[in-house]
């Protein structure tokens, strides 16, 4: 039963032929069994889980079931949730028991969802591979030698290896359709704005946003019916009706427009993501969809606007980890500068750090206008390119990621390296688009590979129904990794 | 390109020690993402308002009431070092 | 001091608002708590935690720049303000930067009878941080985060003020504006109210300005005139002594008289402010500039007009009453209940009811003596029932709480004796009984016509009318 899709497992605890309580402990059985080899969970707590399990089997029992009532589900270790150890992938929360809960962590426990653990990750959701985790890198259930991408890389890993069937992660530069292009699943993250952030710790307010991994897109879009909808705790929480996101899912795609940028077809595309992707669109093109090319001219510029914008939100937003309130406080110091350097140092990684350095930079007195501002402006040029192109399209398709996951080590000592393998995701995120990531072949290696689909400002509904028809004509989001039947 | 003194300025700003022999390779991991981040620079940008946020929104208020009451028993649980409610850090000196 | 000096100080005055809860979040503001009890998940910046505005704080930013007659931002934006300090518990301070709510506007002072007008560069929202307490903890600091988050004025003045006098004056006047149009309670022992000054002294004649000290965190107004005064004297002996001054922050300190570098801000601060991509830019309509404008009371200068041109008082009268909106609406009251005779009602106002009320250290709305009750007394001096005088006593009977000035005068029998039948009688028994004193007036003596009258006003009980009184016996004595 593990295999199956979120909406088959619901079906089933609503028709009363399996009950969450027996549904939890199959799933901490797999997490037992195969999660400590994918390091996916950086928390499990079977006691919480099977009492939430119980309450949700005596919800059910009462009919008062929600579409989520006792799935089990991880949530990323980036979204605080009450009474549980909310580590960022730090050490500087290795201990942070979170006093409050994030409003997806509400959301997800009002639907009556079962959290079974929290999910490994690049330490405050910086990286592309889950190697930057103060608890150890995630292994890729396809080939453990090998990254499952970043940073949501242990929601990924346990969604791939079916250790739940559905987890949360958060997308900041591609933090979540990256990792699901690199181990066969759905992910989606949502337009800015759609899933608060409240609880959510930040890394680059205005890029974060939460979204979430299951197999298929009708999975997503039943979490996105949970996670998303106005919360006033979140200023930048867009105040519009709820929508029911399953609504188009079945929509047939004759005369959907589906635009294809030139500047994402290029020599940087390995062959064996272009053969997929380009399988992929021709299935759409097959259903009646209509492939356009269109252009974003600044293309190129997002990973470089990226890596000014991004640090400097973070240097800012890391600055509270100062060992004072709660956190990492160094054991010895001489004063209070002592005590702040030393915890920061101790207590923060080598990429971390590396980002609030430039960040630092990026702000300081004599630069702010040179980098700072001129990436802002440069990040409104590349908001403007999808403007553009979505008037000539509904959705936008290219790949998630440049090639397939590549080797643990390969790229961890070289951080311009690592930060190319968000060259198509990021500009999503400086736009505060929609995408999401549906698995659509395998590659060199026989490593899974994703097609990206990018949506106008609350497309969403849109995109799933594209990423939902092509589901239901191909098979590469059943597969399972080899070691997960 | 950062220099060996700008990179201690920065770290210094940012309260992140870095251990002497650290500094070199720091900056040159440093200095390579500028150099990634170099291209941006050069982009004619001359009237284009500077984006700061995704959304094309304005502040929402919140109505002036009080809501949260007394938790800090339960924040300070949390916290390094705490006495009489109080947090408790090396001697500030103002 | 040389002679040859001018000081130049500009003002920075941070005003908390009077809000019931802090500026970005739900908890309260009130103060005193115990430690930490009133810091809640946002104030103390726990991870992931985000800051919405209130609107209530906007609302008084609102009404401080029209009251200053500043120009209110269509759209001011927030920014981080980053540095590490323990009472700062994100690492930044939320802050308006590049765009402030209220630019310009202008603050109106009198000092030594010529009024000056001193000019405003903006004022802008931000958010106070906590409190470091310095008593010993083994050595360690303690942090109280009960502020962190209230919500705070700042209102930058442009360098216009000469002297350590007209500072204080503009700080007066403009701690008396924020509590007259309900901004800001005012309360300077709490910190409600408090002052940067920004100091420079530069040859007199010169039209650039010297190196200038920031002296942070003046809450009196005492300490901020001392403070600068002591800072003008510090400054131009340096340069007297061929030093140079050199721009820091400086700490006044009350016990020794001097102000001295502030330690903390000693390394050159590089704050890195950018927009708080939390917070989206503050709109404001202008409908709702309309709604705060239509609900501003009169102003205190406009009213000051009022009183002169309407009831005659004069512009030192006039000013002291509009010195609160107390005081200048317990006026008001008087006026109106006595029904005109705004210039005696002034002088009763500011005579006995001002020394009352300094004595029992209230403000007009607090005192013992209700507008009303002082307006019946007013009207007993004004028709002749009690003279002036007998009027001092009853209003110290009334202040005692023994009810109003019928009854204390009845009670009393405080009536005047105006009948000129009672008078002659008195007159006559007094006259029969100092002999002495009459042959010395017909000798030419007029002291003793001084006495005479005494004695009556004794036999009266000091009841009787004294112009009444002077004038029989000036008839009797022919």
């Amino acid at each position: 039963m593990f295999e199956l899709p979120l909406a088959d497992l619901a079906a089933r605890l609503r028709d009363r032929q399996v009950s969450s309580e027996e549904l939890t402990r199959l799933f901490l059985g797999r997490i037992a069994r195969l999660g400590a080899g994918l390091n996916a969970f950086i928390t499990v707590d079977e006691e919480k889980a099977l009492a939430a399990a119980r309450a949700a089997d005596a919800r059910l029992a009462r009919g008062e079931g929600a579409p989520l009532t006792g799935i089990p589900v991880a949530h990323k270790d980036l979204f605080c949730a009450k009474g549980w150890r909310t580590t960022c992938g730090s050490r500087m929360l290795a201990d942070f028991v979170s006093p409050y809960d994030a409003h997806v962590v509400e959301q997800f426990d009002r639907a009556g969802a079962v959290l079974v653990g929290k999910t490994n990750m690049d330490e405050f959701a910086m990286g592309s591979s889950n190697e930057n985790s103060h608890f150890g890198p995630v292994r890729n259930p396809w080939d453990p030698a090998r990254v499952p991408g970043g940073s949501s890389g242990g929601s990924a890993a346990a969604v791939a290896a079916r250790l739940v069937p559905a987890a949360t992660g958060t997308d900041t530069g591609g933090s979540i359709r990256q990792p699901a292009s690199h181990t066969g699943t759905s992910g989606i993250r949502p337009t800015y704005g759609a899933v608060s952030r409240y609880g959510m710790v930040a890394f680059a307010s205005s890029l974060d946003q939460g979204g979430a991994f299951g197999q298929g897109a009708r999975g997503l879009a039943l979490m996105l019916n949970v996670m998303a909808g106005f919360d006033e705790r979140d200023s930048t929480s867009v105040d519009r009706p709820k929508e029911d996101y399953t609504r188009d899912l079945d929509r047939p795609l004759e005369g959907v427009r589906v635009g294809l940028p030139k500047e994402y077809f290029t020599a940087d595309l390995s062959p064996d993501v272009a053969a997929c992707v380009s399988a992929a669109v021709r299935e759409l093109e097959r259903q009646g969809a209509r492939t356009v090319e269109v252009s974003l001219p600044n293309q190129a510029l997002a990973v470089p606007v990226y890596y000014v914008i991004a640090p400097a939100e973070a240097s800012s937003n890391l600055s509270r980890f100062d060992g004072v309130r709660y956190g990492h406080r160094a054991a010895n110091y001489a004063d209070l500068a002592d005590m702040y350097r030393k915890s920061r140092a101790e207590g923060f990684g080598a990429e971390v750090q590396r980002r609030i350095l430039v960040g630092t930079y990026v702000l300081s007195h004599g630069y702010y206008d040179a980098y700072y501002l001129q990436a802002q402006r440069v990040r409104r040029l590349i908001a403007r390119d999808f403007t553009e192109a979505f008037k000539a399209c509904d959705v936008i398709a290219g790949p998630a990621a440049p090639s397939v996951a590549f080797p643990i080590g390969e790229k961890s000592d070289d951080p311009v390296q690592m930060y190319l393998e968000d060259l198509y995701t990021i500009s999503v995120n400086l736009a505060g688009l929609p995408g999401l990531s549906v698995p659509c072949g395998f590659g060199a290696g026989g490593m899974p590979v994703g097609l990206q689909l990018i949506g106008d400002y609350f497309g969403e509904a849109r995109m799933l129904n594209v990423a939902h028809r092509y589901q239901q004509a191909t098979d590469w989001h059943r597969r399972l990794p080899p070691g997960a039947a | 390109m950062l220099s060996l003194d700008e990179v201690r300025r920065i770290a210094d700003l940012a309260r992140i020690e870095v251990p002497p022999e650290g500094l070199a390779a720091l900056q040159q991991q440093l200095n390579a993402i500028f150099g990634l981040v170099e291209q941006m620079r050069a982009v004619d940008t001359a009237g284009v308002e500077p984006m700061a946020h995704a959304v094309d929104m304005s502040q929402r208020l919140r109505e002036d009431r009080v809501t949260e009451s007394d938790r800090h028993a339960e924040f300070q649980f949390i916290a390094p070092q705490v006495e009489d409610g109080l947090y408790l850090v090396p001697k500030v000196i103002e | 001091m040389s002679g040859a000096w001018e000081v130049v100080i500009g003002l920075e005055t941070h005003a908390q608002l009077s809000t019931a809860s802090k500026i970005f979040s739900g908890a309260s503001t009130a103060f005193g708590a115990a430690p930490n009890t009133q810091a809640c998940a946002v104030d103390i910046a726990l991870p992931g935690v985000l800051p919405v505005l209130n609107r209530a704080a906007v609302e008084r930013a609102i009404r401080l720049g029209l009251a200053v007659g500043g120009r209110i931002a269509p759209r001011s934006v927030f920014a981080r303000k980053n540095y590490f300090y323990p009472d700062l518990p994100k690492g930044y301070q939320i802050s308006q930067y590049e765009a402030p709510v209220v630019t310009g506007g202008e603050i109106a002072i009198v000092v030594d009878g010529a009024e000056k007008r001193v000019r405003l560069t903006r004022a802008h929202l931000e958010e106070d941080a906590g409190k470091s307490l310095h008593e010993d903890f083994h050595g360690m600091t303690g942090i109280d985060l009960n502020r962190a988050g209230t919500p705070l004025l700042e209102i930058v003045s442009e360098p216009d003020m000469r002297s350590a006098r007209e500072a204080v004056a503009y700080a007066k006047a403009l701690h008396s504006l924020v509590r007259w149009i309900g901004v800001c309670d005012g309360n300077m022992q709490e910190g409600s109210f408090r002052c940067d000054a920004n100091v420079s002294v530069r040859p007199a004649g010169s039209a650039t300005l010297g190196t200038r000290c920031e002296i942070k965190n003046l809450n009196s107004f005492r300490f901020l005139e001392k403070a600068i005064e002591h800072e003008q004297r510090r400054q131009v002996a340096l340069i007297e002594d061929g030093g140079t001054v050199v721009q820091e922050t400086r700490l006044w300190d009350p016990q020794k008289g001097e102000t001295r570098p502030m330690r903390s801000k000693e390394d050159a601060h590089d704050y890195r402010y950018f927009p708080d991509p939390d917070l989206l830019p503050l709109e404001i309509s202008p409908a709702w500039i309309g709604e705060v404008q239509a609900s501003l009371p009169e102003l205190p200068a406009a009213m000051r007009a009022r009183f002169v041109a309407a009831h005659g008082l004069s512009p030192v009268d006039a000013a002291t009453l509009t010195g609160s909106r107390a005081l200048a609406g317990y006026f008001e009251a008087v006026v109106a209940e006595v029904g005109g005779e705004a210039r005696t009602c002034a002088n009763w106002v500011l005579g006995e009811l001002s020394a009352l009320l300094n004595r029992l250290e209230v403000e007009a709305d607090a005192s013992p003596v209700p507008p009303e009750a002082l307006a019946g007394l007013v009207k007993r001096v004004l028709d002749g029932t009690v003279s002036g005088k007998t009027a001092k006593e009853i209003f110290e009977a009334m202040a005692a709480g023994e009810g109003g000035a019928d009854a204390i005068i009845d009670r009393r029998g405080l009536r005047q004796i105006s009948d000129a039948g009672a008078i002659e009688a008195i007159v006559a028994e007094v006259l029969a009984a100092n002999a002495k004193l009459v042959e010395d007036y017909r000798a030419g003596r007029e002291k003793a016509f001084n006495a005479l009258v005494g004695q009556v006003m004794k036999a009266s009980r000091g009841k009787a009318n004294p112009a009444q009184a002077n004038a029989i016996l000036k008839k009797k004595l022919g």
